[in-house]
């Protein structure tokens, strides 16, 4: 099982902090996860809307749409940040 | 070794220079830079501002960028602190000291680490303005820019 976990504007639009997940056998990038979650029900359709404003973590790390995901992973999901 | 807090509580900026420069005479400058929340977004008052972050990613992603400038520019010691949850206008954010022989590494590294964590710290600010309404605050241009122009190496 992977740890999806949602921040900020994708917590609200997904409506949850995080789930657990086994990652379906056609997904095995950060790009195939969002197409998944993008599929899967209104509220992905809602926060995965806009490609160019996703960002994604892979175990802690910031990840690209090829970056290899797989089970066991935490993989976290995010707009831009915004600190400083 | 940096030292780098992400914390909900104030901080005190003189306290950590003490603490930066204890114990040692070899230090030549503190560069120090301290964001402050203002009390308006584009041209609109704000009520407050809020800082959500990843709990282990931050600390993880500052420490990175603080031993980064610490290796770039030989410092002899930097300390980051950032802030989350909501915070009023005037609160302090986030803290940047560096200390250096000379003063351009000391200038130079902390422009660096603000830069940086602005574009590679995991945190998002939501702004809540005057009417009590919420909004995130959307990532700029300006501050990819900023960034960007140390990989580059032209600053």
């Amino acid at each position: 099982m992977a740890r999806i976990l949602y921040f900020a504007s994708f917590r609200e639009r997904m409506g949850r902090t995080e789930e657990a997940l086994t990652l379906p056998p056609d997904v095995a990038t950060v790009g195939e996860l969002v197409a998944f979650l993008r599929e899967r029900d209104g509220a992905g359709a809602q926060a995965f809307a806009h490609p160019a404003t996703v960002r994604a973590a892979v175990n802690q790390e910031f990840a690209a749409p090829g970056s290899p995901v797989q089970d066991a992973d935490e993989i976290a999901f995010f707009p831009p940040v915004t600190g400083g | 070794m940096p030292s780098v807090r992400v914390q909900a509580e104030s901080f005190d900026p003189g306290a950590e220079m003490a603490a930066l420069l204890a114990g040692r005479t070899d230090v030549g400058g503190v560069g120090c830079f301290v964001g402050v929340v203002r009390d308006s977004a584009g041209g609109q008052p704000i009520r407050s501002m809020t800082l959500e972050h990843y709990p282990g990613m931050t600390e993880r992603a500052l420490a990175a960028i603080a031993a980064e400038a610490e290796a770039r520019w030989a410092l002899q010691g930097c300390t980051v602190v950032h802030r989350y949850g909501r915070l009023l206008p005037g609160e302090p954010i986030v803290l940047v000291l560096t200390a250096s022989p000379h003063r351009q590494a000391a200038l130079d590294a902390t422009a660096f680490l603000i830069d940086w964590l602005k574009t590679r710290a995991p945190f998002w600010k939501q702004e809540e303005s005057a009417d009590g309404g919420a909004h995130w605050v959307e990532a700029r241009d300006s501050d990819d820019a900023a960034a960007a122009r140390w990989e580059a190496g032209t600053a």
